[in-house]
């Protein structure tokens, strides 16, 4: 049979030495520079691992695409949500007066906010599309107030690494890193196109986090926690969706 | 290391190198897994469109006549198929860096140690239609390979092979960046010189359908020419010199 060489097999252990070596000093740098994501753990962390990092690196303050108004979709659609809960209702009847966002965590001054609270704060608004992971689309101008700057107001701690953010319902939460949180087009969102945010497209509060998919834009939002350490929510994933058995970083 | 004269020796012709025989196997298996998982995801909404949006508010380019596996999607079944998105995305995403990085590896070693210039780019001689269609009518005259074809590769396969790795692969990546929100705000020219978001979505459909085909054409090819010989070359290297080879031909 074919006898494998010397110099072959120098050349391939050598080979075999480096890239090991490289994958090892590779997976060192990636947790150093906080380029491993939540969920980054189990047979599909490499890729996930390789994904989130590529990205983070290559977009840390890239804008999300906008479109001229003449693209606004005519016939956006409000994907399905969860029937509403009894308080959900109780302060729809109130006009949404009542709806409060909590702020706490990693931060100097917890705060909670109502809706006209966040209207008073410096307001931007952006005609972006918003993509879910089943594959459809539509675009939208969103008009709200920057995350970032509501983490300013209540005093942010520089050693906060993500915001976790809930739903109205119990059990549906998010979370993103500094990144995505501080970057300008991640909005608290209160209207859309012409008007209010309509509830089925996730008002009166949705966080569009515009360069990752749908599911990141969560609806009804109540809740903003600052954190330091992400392992103590939930199941330590990152967010509800790993549990799920979707991905916790979804810019794709 | 001469290896045809080992190969005149055992009456074995080496067929493929140890490089290509390791990433054509870790292509088989990432192909394998992203097109399964890439079905999985197209059944949570099997609709096609072209341009930036698509919703099923919108008119669709086509639509797969298929059950979804979501109900939010109209398709005139009753049955709403079980949905298996969560991890057939993780094992697309995964086996499209294990198909990048082999690619990576196949591509600078194919340039340097000259496999694409040796076995890839049509010989010279084969470089008019006559070539091409000597060679077509060889396949359609189910005439056996010839003795010239045990070490490489002929025309028309050469042709196929540059198309898939040069052409579709490449374009495969990039649509499916294209619908990455992520990617596409750092560069967003991946999407816009597509058309758009779901134009990215439906080319990256239609081209999994030629690789497909590709992979089908390919399989139906190696058992023609004789499916034991071939997978031994792609796993061990070498041919087996058989009897019924046609003589050379002039």
């Amino acid at each position: 049979m074919s006898r494998i060489s010397r110099r072959k097999l120098i050349t391939l252990g050598l080979a075999t030495a480096a890239g090991a070596s490289g994958v090892t000093e590779a997976a060192r740098l990636a947790r150093r520079y906080a380029l491993v994501p939540p969920d980054g753990g189990g047979i599909f962390g490499p890729g996930e691992t390789l994904t989130y990092a590529c990205q983070r690196l290559l977009t840390v303050r890239t804008p999300a695409r906008e479109f001229a108004r003449s693209m606004i979709s005519k016939k956006p659609f409000a994907n399905a949500v969860a029937p509403p809960t009894e308080e959900f209702k109780r302060l729809q009847a109130g006009g949404f007066r009542d709806w409060r966002l909590g702020v706490d965590g990693t931060v100097a001054r917890p705060t909670s906010f109502s809706l006209a609270d966040l209207k008073s704060l410096p307001i931007r608004s952006q005609i972006t599309e918003i993509a879910c992971e089943e594959g459809w689309s539509y675009i939208a101008e969103w008009i709200g107030t920057p995350l970032s700057g509501v983490l300013r107001e209540v005093g942010v701690l520089p050693q906060t690494r993500y915001i976790v953010y809930y739903a109205i319902e119990k059990g549906l939460w998010e979370s993103i890193d500094m990144a995505d949180a501080m970057h300008p087009d991640t909005l608290l969102t209160l209207g859309m196109n012409d008007g209010d945010l309509p509830v089925p497209f996730g008002g009166p509060l949705r966080l569009r986090v515009p360069r990752q998919l749908g599911y990141k834009s969560l609806k009804y939002v109540t809740h903003i926690t600052a954190t330091d350490d992400i392992k103590k929510f939930g199941k330590g994933l990152g967010s509800v969706d790993p549990e799920y058995g979707y991905a916790w970083y979804a810019g794709i | 290391m001469d290896t045809r004269e080992i190969g005149a020796r055992k009456t074995r012709a080496v067929r493929h190198s140890a490089l290509v025989r390791v990433t054509h196997w870790l292509t088989f298996l990432s192909f394998a897994a992203l097109l399964i998982t890439g079905g999985e995801i197209v059944i949570s909404h099997p609709r096609f469109y072209w341009g930036e949006t698509g919703n099923v508010n919108m008119r669709p380019l086509f639509v797969l006549p298929i059950p979804a596996s979501r109900t939010t999607v109209p398709t005139g079944y009753k049955y709403v198929m079980p949905d298996q998105n969560g991890w057939s995305r993780y094992l697309h995403f995964q086996s499209a860096w294990v198909l990048v990085l082999t690619a990576l590896v196949y591509g600078i070693a194919g340039l340097l140690n000259g496999h694409f210039r040796r076995n890839l780019i049509p010989e010279r001689r084969d470089w008019t239609w006559r070539a091409y269609w000597a060679r077509l009518a060889q396949y359609l005259h189910r005439q056996p390979p010839g003795r010239d074809e045990s070490r490489s590769y002929n025309v028309l396969q050469r042709t196929a092979y540059l198309i898939v790795i040069f052409v579709l692969f490449p374009l495969m990546i990039w649509t499916g960046l294209a619908m990455s929100p992520s990617f596409t705000s750092a560069v967003p020219a991946t999407a816009a010189l597509l058309g758009g978001r779901q134009s990215a979505r439906t080319l990256h459909f239609l081209l999994s359908g030629l690789l497909l085909l590709f992979v089908l054409v390919h399989i139906a090819m190696i058992t023609l020419s004789g499916f034991r010989n071939r997978m031994r070359a792609m796993i061990t290297g070498y041919n087996e010199a058989t009897p019924e080879l046609r003589k050379e031909r002039p």
